[in-house]
């Protein structure tokens, strides 16, 4: 029917764009090729999947029913959660508190390039390791306790919230702040009237979000010594005594996700 | 065998063979407050059906009821001697490939190319790892240029169907629907977001491409001038009901009162 | 009648006394919870007084880094270390994603209506989400021995609740209508997934993966403080030896993959999306 139109348009599956595209060939292909370069390189083997399924019975065996009826050990339990606890707290308030004024000197439109360039300098080394490596220095620093944990947890926060607070201020609409720089007011007035209002709910949005990851991370602070529940789970861990682990991860789950819920309420309440 | 069944109600008369016969069909999304009440309806072979009516007077589910996108609640669809209302899983697939549809909004992948969206008509019947592949068969590739230089769009092939305007996707949707090699072709107010001169096209390509192959077309749409210039047979569905049957031109103003209420909009 | 709507419209307010009243209460729990938290925290005098003197000595010990530890031929070196750090998070996120997309498809609502099938998804992806990597990797070590293979399980597990939830938000955003024309054409189901969802999918989870991946990058590098291989491991043996130019030069290489990673993942991103 339409001979003419076929002789000028080739209609076979390559000129149609449908065969698979050879990069797209290659790539799937060094992928494999690179999954198994890896997993030998790394050691991996059936075998060792096959004893570390027998070992993964008994270690659930072990860790069932979970151990929560000495009270010493409950006893314990306790006070490590509540000391992550202490730590959530008090890093989210003061990491919440530091990143208002670090977000602002590293926002660009805002601030000249010889300010946010040190800003985000700053912002940048706090992203960059994680918490608990950041908890590993602040131990050698202050000693074993909640402190280290504290501190270590205030650097994340501003390395999260901070970034993402200058970016939001960086895609605000200036007209706004014309209008009240304008009017003659001061740089704290502008901030407080023409910038903050239009990044408030995201700037709730970030803490939030960083008081749920605060709260995971103080638990494990303790690991490396940072005070919280960690430091039991790990000796714990270290006794073999899966059936406390089992209770302490139990306890720790159900926090976390309760705190999940309360964040989500606050969030849902101020947005 | 299904001529058999016909009930004798106010519907049209001894068709000289029946494509689809709807019998009693009672859609309701909610318990006790059905949206179609009992619909008897024939479709002739080869014949272009225009259902009109206000909207939410259920247009839209009669025909999603035939290739049953909507589960009817309770009646038959007689469709090449199956009840499609009662398919389920794998059969209902086969009966589904026999019939193309065209969507309002075109339904395009919009991220696929003009070809690829005319080939999707075929999933029906391509075995899943070719599909996975994309190493659809020859001739069916032939077969999607043919349908595009069809509609029009020869030269569009590769382009992403996000880059067509609406006529442009809407003549797609077409070709991926006849790609099917329908038996049947439903077409659910496949016009109402185009403009007015793009409208008469698409009817004037979906009417055309559908007789040129004997294939019944069932369309519904709100747009009475269309219907009546493209049909040879209209229907007019008040709550639920239908309450006109008949050709285009045997619908009075007085039936469009009907089917419609008041006449201000007459006017 | 229009009387009540006026005084009605002059008295609105940006919140109703009843989310106003939530409002105070919750400022109120706030500043309960930090002063609590402030009362009762065990902070040791000593050790805060302590502090600035411990904290030069820190940095006296880092200095000078030993660069020279950076590569060793008998493969104990950070060099060594960082290479398994980077394939236990590429490794993991690969095994992450294998095992996140049937629990995300199953997790997506439109893709699978069965809603037994969802929570159980939803179950699984909140278990995989509330525990921490180096749980996950304390529970790996313990059952496959320590070493990387820990590591890669570790990562993979905890990535499987990120890249399933946000895959299966992705899958739910899919356009319905697209999904009933493929449907209508008889298609089946596994077709429908390659032609009408996948497409749609595509950039999502390209980007969640490469995401995903750069924030394993950070977390396969403290894994080895628990035995599950990679970088972590130097650091954990440096800091056992009081070797901290050893432990400044671990940092410094994980600073510089850190930052390669995101510059690398922010390009990619921007060609996907």
């Amino acid at each position: 029917m339409a001979d003419v139109s076929a002789a000028s348009q080739p209609r076979d599956a390559k000129a149609a764009g449908l065969t698979m595209s050879w990069t797209a060939r290659i790539g799937w292909l060094l992928l494999v090729a690179y999954v198994l370069y890896a997993a030998s390189l790394l050691d991996f083997s059936v075998e060792r999947f096959v004893v570390g399924l027998d070992n993964a019975a008994d270690l659930l065996a072990r860790m069932f029913p979970p151990l929560f009826s000495r009270a010493d050990l409950r006893d314990l339990m306790f006070r490590g959660l509540m000391e992550s606890l202490q730590i959530a707290v008090l890093s989210s308030a003061f990491g919440i508190i530091l990143s208002l004024p670090v977000g602002v000197l590293a926002a660009r439109n805002l601030m000249p390039a010889w300010v946010t360039w040190p800003a985000r300098g700053f912002i940048m080394l706090c992203r960059s390791f994680h918490p608990i490596i950041v908890a590993i220095l602040f131990v050698k620093g202050v000693g074993f306790g909640a402190l280290a944990g504290i501190l270590a947890l205030i650097v994340a926060s501003i390395g999260f919230i901070a970034k993402l607070f200058a970016e939001a201020i960086e895609e605000i609409s200036l007209k706004q702040v014309e209008a009240v720089r304008a009017s003659g007011a001061n740089f704290m007035n502008v901030l407080i009237f023409a910038v903050l209002p239009q990044v408030n709910a995201r700037f709730i949005g970030f803490a939030t979000y960083q008081l749920d990851s605060n709260l995971r991370n103080s638990t494990m602070v303790g690991i490396v010594g940072g005070g919280g529940i960690g430091g039991t789970l790990l000796s714990a861990f270290g006794r073999f005594d899966y059936d406390y682990v089992c209770a302490i991860l139990i306890a720790i789950i159900a926090m976390i996700m309760v705190g999940e819920l309360i964040s989500q309420r606050l969030r849902a309440l101020f947005l | 065998m299904s001529v058999m069944a016909v009930p004798d109600s106010a519907v049209k008369k001894s068709p000289k063979s029946a494509a689809v016969v709807i019998q009693d069909l009672v859609v309701a999304y909610q318990p006790g407050k059905p949206v179609l009440k009992g619909i008897s309806l024939e479709i002739e072979d080869s014949s272009v059906t225009a259902i009109i009516g206000p909207s939410g007077t259920g247009k839209s589910t009669l025909i999603r009821s035939i290739n049953r996108l909507v589960t009817p609640t309770s009646g038959s669809i007689l469709f090449d001697g199956q009840d499609l209302a009662k398919l389920k899983g794998a059969e209902l697939r086969v009966a589904r490939r026999k019939i193309g549809m065209v969507f309002q909004e075109y339904n395009l992948v919009e991220r696929l190319s003009v070809v690829e969206n005319v080939l999707t008509g075929r999933l029906g019947v391509t075995p899943v790892w070719r599909v996975w592949l994309r190493k659809f068969p020859q001739e069916d590739i032939a077969r999607a240029f043919d349908l595009l230089a069809q509609v029009g769009l020869e030269g569009y092939a590769r382009q992403r169907a996000d880059a067509l305007s609406g006529g442009q996707r809407q003549r797609v949707g077409i070709a991926r629907a006849l790609m099917q090699e329908p038996r049947l072709l439903l077409a659910d107010e496949p016009t109402s977001s185009l403009d007015p001169k793009t409208s008469v096209e698409i009817m004037e390509l979906m009417t055309g491409l559908a007789r040129a192959r004997l294939v019944p077309l069932i369309v519904n749409m709100h747009q009475v001038d269309l219907a009546r210039r493209f049909a040879d047979r209209i229907i007019g569905m008040a709550g639920g009901k239908i309450i006109f049957d008949g050709p285009p031109d045997a619908l009075t103003t007085a039936h469009l009162q009907q089917i419609y209420g008041g006449e201000g909009w007459l006017t | 009648m229009s009387t009540t709507v006026q005084s009605l419209e002059r008295e609105w307010s940006r919140f109703t006394p009843a989310e106003r009243l939530g409002r105070y209460f919750t400022y109120l729990i706030v500043v309960a919870a930090v002063l609590w938290a402030l009362e009762t925290v065990e902070i040791i005098p000593e050790f805060l007084a302590d502090a600035p003197a411990q904290m030069v000595d820190l940095f006296q010990r880092m200095w000078p880094i030993d660069w020279s530890h950076y590569y060793q031929t008998d493969g104990m070196g950070v060099h060594h270390a960082l290479v398994e750090t980077i394939h236990i998070a590429t490794l993991g996120t690969i095994l992450a994603v294998v095992m996140a997309v049937p629990v995300g498809l199953m997790a997506a609502r439109n893709v699978t209506p069965f809603w037994p099938a969802n929570f159980l998804a939803k179950l699984i992806l909140a278990a995989s989400r509330s525990v921490n990597s180096l749980v996950w990797a304390l529970l790996f070590v313990a059952i496959f021995g320590p070493g990387p293979l820990a590591g890669t399980f570790a990562i993979a597990f905890r990535s499987i609740g990120f890249v399933g939830k946000l895959l299966g938000e992705a899958l739910e955003e899919a356009k319905s209508g697209t999904i009933e024309a493929l449907q209508a054409t008889g298609a089946p189901w596994l077709s429908v997934l390659k032609m009408g969802y996948w497409p749609q999918v595509r950039p999502a989870f390209w980007s969640i993966a490469v995401f995903r991946w750069d924030i394993n990058v950070r977390e396969s590098a403290v894994l080895g403080l628990v035995g599950a291989g990679g970088i972590g491991m130097i650091i954990d043996t440096s800091l056992n030896t009081f070797r901290w130019d050893r432990v400044a030069m671990a940092l410094i290489a994980i600073l510089v993959v850190v930052i390669a990673a995101e510059v690398l993942v922010t390009f990619v991103r921007k060609r996907i999306l």
